[in-house]
């Protein structure tokens, strides 16, 4: 007769009446996805604009009612004076400040260039940079009207070269779609890897352990009965993130979702073993915490959910290609997404699973050590 | 060996790096004897205890526990012992009866010999009432006895109690000790450290380590009159102070 069904019972006993577990489980999974979904938008829209307009002429009325149609600004004001433009910089009152300086249209019409200046809060690096595309974009669909205007007939029709994107796999750059199985992610991870280094750790912290070690338990029955439950509860809360993605925010499932489950079921061995091996070198659920933390921010930053892989430097991109979150991210998207196959995936599987062996092997062996 | 030894240990030592916590001690315990450990904070009695549990590994020596080898076969001797800790070993998020049954179940015990166990232990206990609350909530004379009784679930032949009076108000350690007096009477061998010196009084024989060895081992009569004192507290401290 094995313990094993003994300790589960015990184990998933233990979890669900404990009270700072299941809010855990239940409530953070269902706040982060309706909350962080919607935060965590890097689209930028409404940015607060201010125009200082010098010239007055046809070409800077045309250039500031282009602002006033674009869903990325708003014009919140037309300052008098340059110095006062930059004062309502100052206090927060704009992003950005525009001027068209007086005799734009003249200059560009004799020479044709013209400058124009603008000011932008660069605190938030990447809205300031979003802000300045947008700008170049606006300022370009300019250009080419006051080309068509000034050279009407023959050239109006020859070699103009336009760019027309059109995005693939997520045709209105939806971030929601790109956030949520990113966010998906997160939460698998989260809850795997703390819940289980806390409850290895807590064991040993009311020395309950002792008493276990005593009785002719395995160490692997120990270690599966405490893992499982979280195995479990991983897949659940992947379940529940595509129930809420799918009814609240409608993604898109191009791709098998039970290639996605069985992917999920390997990656949360090589978490769960993390988990355990972080319980095997410290003393308490407090230590086990912040370690994990540590583990998990890394991860996080490193797993192109925030900023994409191929933004980072060599070095870094290297150290992602150790991250287990980078892997799982690639794979949710690309299966919701793009409705990649297994063959498509195969590399990530094989890793994956590469992972989970040796995160495993090496935190039984030093369960074992511990043990000793 | 004696026909009806249950433990023997034989020259059992444990080092760690260059401190020799137990050195070469060699004693027997027969069946349903109950075998008291004094000594000092330090002495080496939960070392001891532990290698007989197999818990840690002897560095030299043997001991047969329940006719068992504690070196070589350790899973047959944790199969035949109970062990009480001086931690508290139960789970406080679990009830009395999740408790015994846990216990119970992790020895293979059938699920009918299981049910019928852990009732009797119930009534014994007389916690028919609150068989269904959290152990946490029981108060700690209570946890100790259900403790006890829970080591004894699946009918060790041996059963370690490490400190398992410590902190117990005097009417719960009496009750304890006719817990203890009965299991023993029922063939159950004891070994029990205590640093509550009446309590030695209530042991078949004790022994006393001093500094990793064994100064006395006898009867507590024996013990006293060879020293030539009149009660334990005097063994005790006659021992304890020849060390340094």
């Amino acid at each position: 007769m094995s313990a094993l069904p003994h300790l589960l019972k015990k184990e998933f006993r233990q979890i669900f009446r404990n009270k700072a577990m299941l809010p855990i489980i239940f409530v953070l999974p269902i706040v982060q996805l309706l909350i962080l979904v919607n935060a965590a938008d890097f689209e930028i829209r409404n940015i607060n604009l201010i125009v200082e307009d010098l010239d007055h002429s046809r070409t800077s009325r045309e250039l500031y009612g282009q602002f006033e149609a674009s869903p990325y600004f708003r014009v919140v004001g037309a300052p008098a004076t340059t110095r006062e433009g930059l004062d309502r910089l100052d206090h927060d009152k704009a992003t950005v400040f525009l001027r068209i300086p007086a005799h734009f249209e003249r200059t560009l019409l004799a020479t044709g260039t013209g400058s124009l200046a603008l000011d932008i809060n660069g605190i938030d690096g990447q809205a300031a940079g979003l802000s300045s595309f947008y700008i170049t974009r606006i300022v370009a669909d300019l250009n080419r009207n006051i080309v068509v205007r000034e050279r009407k007939g023959a050239l109006q029709t020859a070699g103009r070269v336009q760019v027309k994107e059109r995005y693939w796999y997520n045709p209105d750059l939806e971030y929601k779609n790109t956030m949520l199985p990113g966010l998906m992610v997160l939460l698998v991870t989260m809850v795997g890897l703390f819940l289980t280094s806390m409850n290895v750790v807590r064991e040993m912290e009311i020395g309950t352990i002792e008493q276990i070690n005593v009785t002719p338990i395995r160490k692997w029955e120990f270690i599966v009965g405490k893992l499982f439950p979280f195995w479990v509860i991983g897949l659940f809360e992947l379940a529940l993130g595509l129930t809420i993605g799918v009814l609240v925010y409608r993604i898109p499932v191009q791709g098998n979702v039970g290639l996605l489950f069985a992917f999920a079921g390997i990656y949360l061995t090589v978490i769960l073993g993390m988990g355990l091996l972080v319980s095997t070198r410290t003393q308490t659920q407090q230590q086990a915490m912040f370690v994990s933390w540590f583990f998990m921010v890394i991860f996080l930053l490193m797993s192109g959910l925030f900023t994409p892989i191929e933004n980072m430097p060599t070095w870094a991109q290297n150290i992602t290609l150790f991250n287990p979150i980078a892997y799982f991210i690639d794979v949710i998207r690309l299966v919701l997404l793009k409705g990649s196959t297994f063959s498509d995936v195969s590399r990530h599987f094989g890793i994956i699973l590469l992972f989970a062996i040796a995160v495993n092997v090496l935190a039984v062996l030093s369960y074992r050590k511990r043990a000793a | 060996m004696t026909p009806t030894a249950t433990i023997v240990a034989d020259r059992l030592t444990r080092r760690f790096g260059s401190f020799t916590a137990v050195n070469a001690i060699s004693f027997e315990v027969r069946r349903g004897e109950i075998f008291g450990f004094l000594g000092a904070n330090g002495a080496g009695k939960t070392t001891a205890i532990k290698m007989m549990s197999g818990l840690l590994m002897p560095t030299e020596g043997t001991a047969m526990v329940g006719g068992f080898d504690v070196s070589t076969e350790a899973e047959q001797v944790k199969r035949s012992i109970g062990y009480m800790s001086q931690r508290f070993s139960l789970y406080a998020d679990l009830t009395v009866r999740e408790n015994i049954r846990f216990y119970g179940g992790i020895y293979g015990l059938k699920k009918a010999v299981l049910n019928e166990r852990a009732e009797h232990l119930i009534r014994d206990l007389g916690l028919d009432a609150e068989a269904d609350r959290l152990v946490g909530e029981l108060p700690l004379g209570m946890k100790q006895k259900l403790a006890f009784s829970t080591a004894l679930v699946h009918d060790p032949a041996v059963v370690f109690l490490d400190e398992p009076t410590s902190g117990v108000d005097p009417i719960t350690r009496r009750q304890f000790w006719e817990m203890i007096t009965a299991a023993a009477d029922r063939g159950t061998t004891i070994l029990i450290t205590t640093h509550y010196l009446d309590e030695a009084e209530y042991c078949h024989r004790i022994s006393v380590m001093v500094d990793g060895t064994m100064a006395a081992y006898d009867t507590p009569s024996a013990v006293k009159s060879t020293l030539g004192v009149h009660t334990m507290d005097e063994v005790f401290l006659k021992l304890t102070r020849t060390s340094p």
